[in-house]
Order: structure tokens, then C-alpha cells, then sequence
């Protein structure tokens, strides 16, 4: 199931807390909604739940206006900070969110078994939720979310206070279930898009200001290719000349001139491997290294939210 | 299952899990049973043995400030505590309307008082084999004090959901209540005319002992109706504004 939001606001008094964002996420894409804290991430998460009143704007949910009963009938969510009923057992908790949810009750028990196989909570299960791990808190706040088996996961920080092997295994989890599932995330930790989702949107100051994959966005961010490079078998000024010879290059910098490291800016739309490679040959030269540079997502990130 | 029930059962059965169950019920019994039967002649004024009436006045009159101090310390985390753990988010994300979550709560505290008066069944069935009591106004009696938990129930869920601090929660609902408790009377002595009248027909003390003597009045009946429906609708609508 789809889900379309257009040109959603939310001003908190005279602060716009979520100005006039619009995008799309389609059925079986995992999105991650990247930005600095107080940038409207949460906010817009908690309009698209329903929790918040919108100010303006429209949410289409498979293509419908969505009212909402609709919303909460299919979307799941997993709020900020992860909120438990701490002294309740956990299948007693998963139990309670079924029944609000609206499961029938002949098919509790057969959803809260498969909640507990597909989140991992075997072992725990009959633990209270006080006495869990916060990996296992957040494998349960999960499994509410997903208790009624919605086709839509909103998921706010899924990973946040998690030890490294915690969210190795939770971002696994997030990708199994959005094979069938809608899902949309929000962090701030910039690895974790990149190993969960298909698709990035960033939002600064209430507005979309980025909206790709993180190639696309390496792609806009970095404008030409740009390689670094290592040769020996000639003194560095005749290889700096030669290679600003060339045709598919901009400009090359020297990085390090004793080791004779040179990073090379190609001319928008244009590769200089190639070349590159054929200027050593011609010269005998020895080419050491030859690395792509890739725009990091933390310099995307910085530049397109400072 | 009506999401309403759901969170009946819900918060009913964390009563009994976290302990305040017992304990209120175990204050509510002991003081109540302490001071209707008075054994230990401690007071020696209002009990039934001094009394020597078969009726469950001495009760009654007890369980009038009992329930009025007990009824805020189950009400005062109800909301309170969903607002400081965060839950209340959960909570409304579900299938679950703003109503129904009040409602919900409300209920469990209602069944909870009720099981509190439901343990005080066996003072109405000792005195009865002790003299030709009046049933009717037992009835009428219990009725009374339902009625009052109900209007501070929905008092104090309403101080509750003004604030994510239970204490502040429990004290003012014990400030609104003590209004309608006992102050509004006093006022209303005091003064003379339309003022002081309209302040007697606010104190629940007044309506408390119409519905005490026996008669049931559309009056009173709308009265505390009135102040249900003005608590929890005003909780609802502190709920809705989500801040």
C-alpha cells in the first residue's frame, strides 16, 4: 500500500514546524527521513499517525483520502523513545495492542505467536517488559507496531540507545519486513540509511530538501567524477603537466607530493579512467592507486542542512 | 472487542498488579469498618452500636470522606502517567478514539469503587439480621456514594490529564473535590439569597443527603450527571489538544 503526503504543514504558534512537504513512498520501499533534530521529522510522522492534527495538507493512503480510522487501521507505528507499558508482561502488552487494534480474538493468539517468532522474543516472552534489555524494549515496540499487520511502518528512530550488535540486528529486521511492507524511518544516524533503506529524504527546517537514493544524491551532491590517483616513474611536476593535459580533465590537485598522490576533478559528464590509465602506459609510468572519490553522505547531509 | 472494554480490563487489572488495589481496599475497609462498628469504643458518637438504629448511617457517613480521599489516588495517575511515559502517543495511534480512552478509564475506576462498596455488602447484611432495616434508604445510601465516586472520578481524571505529575494530579483533584465536598456548604451557610442558594445546589453534600434519605430527585440526578459529563468531557478535550 502506498502512501502520498501533499503539501503537509504544522506550525507549533509562529515556529513552522513542518512547511508544505509533499512525497511519495510506494509499497515495499523502506525510506529513511534524515535530519537534524527539531527539523519536523518526528512531527510529520506523528501527522501522518494522526496523533497530531495536520494545519494543512493532504495524506493519501493506497491511493485514498485518508481518515482517521483508515490510518490506524493500516499503519503501525513505533513512536520516538519507544513507550512501554513497563510493568506488563510482554505477551499480556502484545495481547492489549491486539485487542485495541481490533484483532478478532480468535486470531489473537496466532498473531501474537507470529509477532514473537518474527521480532525474536522467544526467550523473553514472559518476562515483564521492565525486566528486557533495551534491544528486546525495542524488538517489542516493534511487535506492536506491527501486531495488526499493517501495510504501512512508521518507525521513529528505530535504532537510537542501541548497542552496535542491537542495531545490526533490528536494521535486519527492518529490511526482512520491508520486502512486503511500507516503511518509512526516521534517524539521524547517516549509516543507517544507508544500510536500511532504498530511498532518502532529507528535511531541514520543515522542508524536503533532498529526495533520492544515496547514489542519486552522491550523483547531485558531487556534480563530476572525481578520482585520486598514485603513480611513480616520473618526478611529480612532469606528471602534474601531463595529466593536466588531458583532455577529460578539469583540474588535479596535488595531495601529496612525495608519495605522489594526485586527485583528479573530471569534466562534468566525462570519466578520466580510462584516460588516466593510457597516460601511464604511454609513459611507462606506474600507476600505484587509482580510488573514485565518493562524496561521503555525512558531507551531503552537512551541506544540504547547514 | 470494544476498544472501551479493552482498556477497562486493561487499567482495572494494573490496579490489582501494582498493589494500589489492595491497598486502597485495605484503607477503605479498615477505616471505613473501624468507624462504622467503632469496636474500640474510640469515638464512641457515630457508630452503630451507639447509634442503636438498624441502619448503615454510621457507614455511610464514613465512607463520605474515605471514598473522597481514595477516589483521587486512583484516578491521579490515569492519564498523568500516560503523559509522562510517553504511552498516551501509543495509546491514541491505536484504534482507540480520544473518548474512548476517557471512557475507558473511567469505568475502571468506577468497577474499582464498586468492588471497594461490593466488600462492605456483609455491614448491610449483618445489620439487617440485627434489626428491621430500612432498605430502601440502604440502597439509596450506596447509590449515593456511587454517584459521588463517579463525580470525582471524573474530577480527578480530569486533574490528571491537565498534568504528567501524579502528585499534582491527586492534589488537585482533592482541591476541586473539596468544593464541591464541603465548601460550597460552608459558603452557602454563611450567606443569604439567590447566591448562597445557588451555591447549595453546587455542594454535593447537598444532593449526597437528598439521595441518602431515600428519595431519588431528577435534581440530583442531574446534577451529578452533570458534573461526569463536564469532567470527562473537559479531559477529552485537554487529550485532543495533544500538548
Amino acid at each position: 500500500m502506498d502512501i502520498k503526503i501533499q503539501n503537509l504543514s504544522k506550525s507549533y504558534g509562529v515556529q513552522k514546524a513542518v512547511d508544505h512537504i509533499s512525497f511519495e513512498v510506494k509499497t515495499g520501499e523502506i525510506v529513511g527521513f534524515l535530519g537534524p533534530n527539531g527539523a519536523g521529522k518526528t512531527t510529520t510522522m506523528k501527522m501522518i499517525t494522526s496523533y497530531l492534527d495536520k494545519d494543512e495538507g493532504d495524506i493519501f493512503i493506497g491511493g485514498q483520502p485518508a481518515n482517521e480510522r483508515h490510518i490506524k487501521k493500516h499503519i503501525g507505528y513505533l513512536p520516538e523513545h519507544n513507550p512501554l507499558y513497563t510493568d506488563m508482561p510482554v505477551i499480556d502488552y502484545l495481547e492489549f495492542c491486539a485487542a485495541l487494534q481490533g484483532v478478532p480474538k480468535p486470531e489473537m493468539p496466532g498473531r501474537v505467536r507470529e509477532m514473537v517468532r518474527v521480532c525474536g522474543l522467544d526467550v523473553e516472552k514472559h518476562k515483564r517488559i521492565r525486566e528486557l534489555s533495551k534491544g528486546y524494549r525495542q524488538r517489542v515496540g516493534l511487535a506492536q507496531a506491527m501486531i495488526h499487520d499493517p501495510e504501512i511502518l512508521i518507525l521513529d528512530e528505530p535504532t537510537t540507545g542501541l548497542d552496535p550488535n542491537q542495531i545490526v540486528e533490528i536494521r535486519e529486521l527492518i529490511r526482512k519486513l520491508g520486502k512486503e511492507k511500507t516503511v518509512i524511518l526516521s534517524t539521524h544516524i547517516l549509516p543507517e540509511v544507508e544500510a536500511t533503506c532504498d530511498r532518502i529524504l532529507i528535511i531541514n527546517q520543515g522542508k524536503i530538501v533532498a529526495d533520492g537514493t544515496a547514489d542519486v544524491l552522491r550523483k547531485q551532491a558531487q556534480g563530476q567524477q572525481v578520482l585520486r590517483v598514485r603513480i611513480s616513474g616520473a618526478d611529480t611536476d612532469t606528471i602534474f603537466e601531463r595529466l593536466q593535459g588531458l583532455p577529460t580533465i578539469a583540474s588535479v590537485d596535488i595531495l601529496d607530493a612525495d608519495n605522489q598522490r594526485f586527485e583528479l576533478q573530471s569534466v562534468p559528464e566525462q570519466l578520466s579512467n580510462q584516460a588516466t590509465f593510457e597516460l601511464c602506459v604511454r609513459n611507462k609510468w606506474v600507476l600505484l592507486e587509482m580510488i573514485p572519490y565518493e562524496t561521503r553522505l555525512e558531507d551531503i547531509f552537512r551541506n544540504l542542512t547547514l | 472487542m470494544n476498544p472501551i472494554w479493552v482498556i477497562t480490563k486493561k487499567e482495572l487489572g494494573s490496579f490489582f498488579d501494582s498493589l494500589i488495589a489492595y491497598v486502597i481496599l485495605i484503607a477503605f475497609l479498615g477505616l471505613s469498618g473501624l468507624f462504622t462498628w467503632d469496636p474500640f469504643e474510640l469515638i464512641g458518637s457515630s457508630d452503630i452500636f451507639f447509634r442503636k438504629q438498624a441502619d448503615l448511617q454510621a457507614f455511610f457517613g464514613i465512607a463520605y470522606w474515605t471514598l473522597f480521599f481514595f477516589v483521587p489516588a486512583l484516578t491521579m495517575r490515569q492519564i498523568a502517567e500516560e503523559r509522562k511515559t510517553g504511552t498516551i502517543e501509543l495509546l491514541l495511534t491505536k484504534d482507540v478514539t480520544d473518548r474512548q480512552l476517557i471512557i475507558g478509564k473511567f469505568l475502571a475506576c468506577f468497577l474499582m469503587v464498586c468492588i471497594a462498596l461490593a466488600f462492605t455488602l456483609p455491614y448491610y447484611f449483618t445489620v439487617a439480621k440485627l434489626g428491621d432495616i430500612d432498605h430502601g434508604a440502604t440502597l439509596c445510601g450506596y447509590l449515593g456514594l456511587l454517584l459521588m465516586s463517579a463525580a470525582y472520578i471524573s474530577i480527578g481524571l480530569f486533574s490528571s490529564s491537565v498534568t504528567s505529575n501524579q502528585i499534582v494530579a491527586f492534589l488537585l483533584a482533592i482541591l476541586i473535590g473539596v468544593l464541591f465536598h464541603i465548601l460550597f456548604e460552608v459558603m452557602a451557610g454563611n450567606g443569604q439569597g439567590w447566591f448562597s442558594n445557588l451555591l447549595e445546589n453546587m455542594s454535593l453534600r447537598y444532593h449526597f443527603d437528598s439521595i441518602q434519605r431515600g428519595v431519588i430527585d431528577t435534581k440530583d440526578l442531574v446534577y451529578f450527571a452533570s458534573i461526569i459529563v463536564l469532567g470527562l468531557g473537559l479531559s477529552e478535550l485537554i487529550i485532543s489538544k495533544r500538548s
